[in-house]
């Protein structure tokens, strides 16, 4: 008995109808993100479109650089988390376990950067609240703009932990021997769940860090 | 599914390349004035360049069945109808930003 039949559910026929249920169940989740996030990016749109001004103004706060690399350093994590899973497929399972590792790392990178960001702002007062000092010309928009900010790139910083959490999970059972070529479905999915988490920060950067430069 | 598709290490590389490339093109379009609303729409279009490069080659979705591309699709159209059916609200009501008429008016500043 292979490796996939071993772990078959009694309710699937074989392990192929399995794996194509996994891939489906795990978009039907996704797409409950892509809603869940959606809502976010929905009021971001509909709050910039009112106070265009206000919001480069306030966008211009960020520090673009920190962003760009945050940006580089994710692009990275999903490259080496596609790597996982081709190793997995491939069975290597010491490339797999260091294609995680380092995934595990970029993700940690990555967190690293925002808290200190997070810090700047909240010595610069731009944290919402009752300590947010502005210009008065923008200050009312521009506590929505930082509102949305920190809801969106938490949020995002949220599922990045988690990320790293299932990261772990899969560093544990790669080391017990649990994927081969025939069954790494769990790499497959966390790895999509890790791609999902980099599309919506390819949103973020230009939204947030980028919308006020060219003026 | 299928067997499994083996997708090359080289796509992958290229792709990481690609998407590279694109934010460095992003943040540097970004810093030039391109009038009007092509400043938004560069860095929007470039963003689903990227997000579609993820999808398709990380994502394996490129290499998956037709059923997996609906359940993807559907998620994407569902977020498409929310924005779209909002803003064409928004953007044709007869009264809008306040940032254009009076700045201190709207959300009442500290």
């Amino acid at each position: 008995m292979s490796k996939a039949e071993a772990v078959r559910a009694h309710q699937f026929d074989d392990s192929g109808q399995q794996h194509e249920a996994s891939w489906i169940g795990m978009w039907v989740f996704l797409a409950t993100e892509i809603m869940f996030f959606g809502g976010m990016f929905m009021g971001y749109i509909l709050y910039r479109s009112l106070y265009p001004a206000a919001f480069a103004n306030a966008s211009n706060h960020l520090d673009v650089w920190l962003g760009g690399i945050n940006t580089a350093v994710l692009i990275c994590s999903s490259f080496t988390m596609a790597s996982a899973v081709h190793s997995a497929a491939a069975g290597k399972r010491r490339t797999l376990v260091s294609c995680l590792l380092l995934t595990m790392a970029l993700g940690l990178v990555f967190l690293g950067i925002k808290f200190s960001e997070y810090y700047v702002k909240f010595v610069e007062h731009l944290v919402p609240g009752i300590s947010f000092v502005y210009e008065q010309r923008f200050a009312g928009p521009a506590e929505i703009f930082f509102s949305f900010y920190f809801a969106m790139t938490g949020m995002h910083a949220l599922h990045m932990i988690i990320g790293i959490g299932l990261l772990t999970y899969l560093v544990v059972n790669s080391l017990r021997g649990r994927f081969s070529p025939s069954y790494h479905t769990p790499v497959e999915m966390i790895g999509l769940y890790w791609h999902f988490v980099d599309i919506v920060w390819i949103f973020l950067f230009p939204l947030l860090y980028l919308v006020g430069r060219h003026l | 599914m299928k067997a499994e598709p083996h997708v090359s290490l080289r796509v992958y590389v290229l792709v990481f390349a690609a998407l590279i490339a694109l934010t460095l093109l992003t943040t540097g379009v970004a810093f030039i004035d391109l009038g009007g609303n092509l400043n938004s729409i560069a860095a929007v279009a470039i963003a689903v360049c990227k997000a579609l490069l993820v999808i398709l080659y990380f994502m394996h979705v490129r290499y998956s069945d037709r059923l997996t591309w609906v359940f993807v699709g559907a998620g994407f159209f569902w977020l498409l109808l929310l924005i779209g059916g909002t803003m064409n609200d928004v953007l044709t009501r007869p009264v809008r930003s306040p940032d254009t008429a009076s700045t201190s008016t709207g959300v009442s500043p500290r």
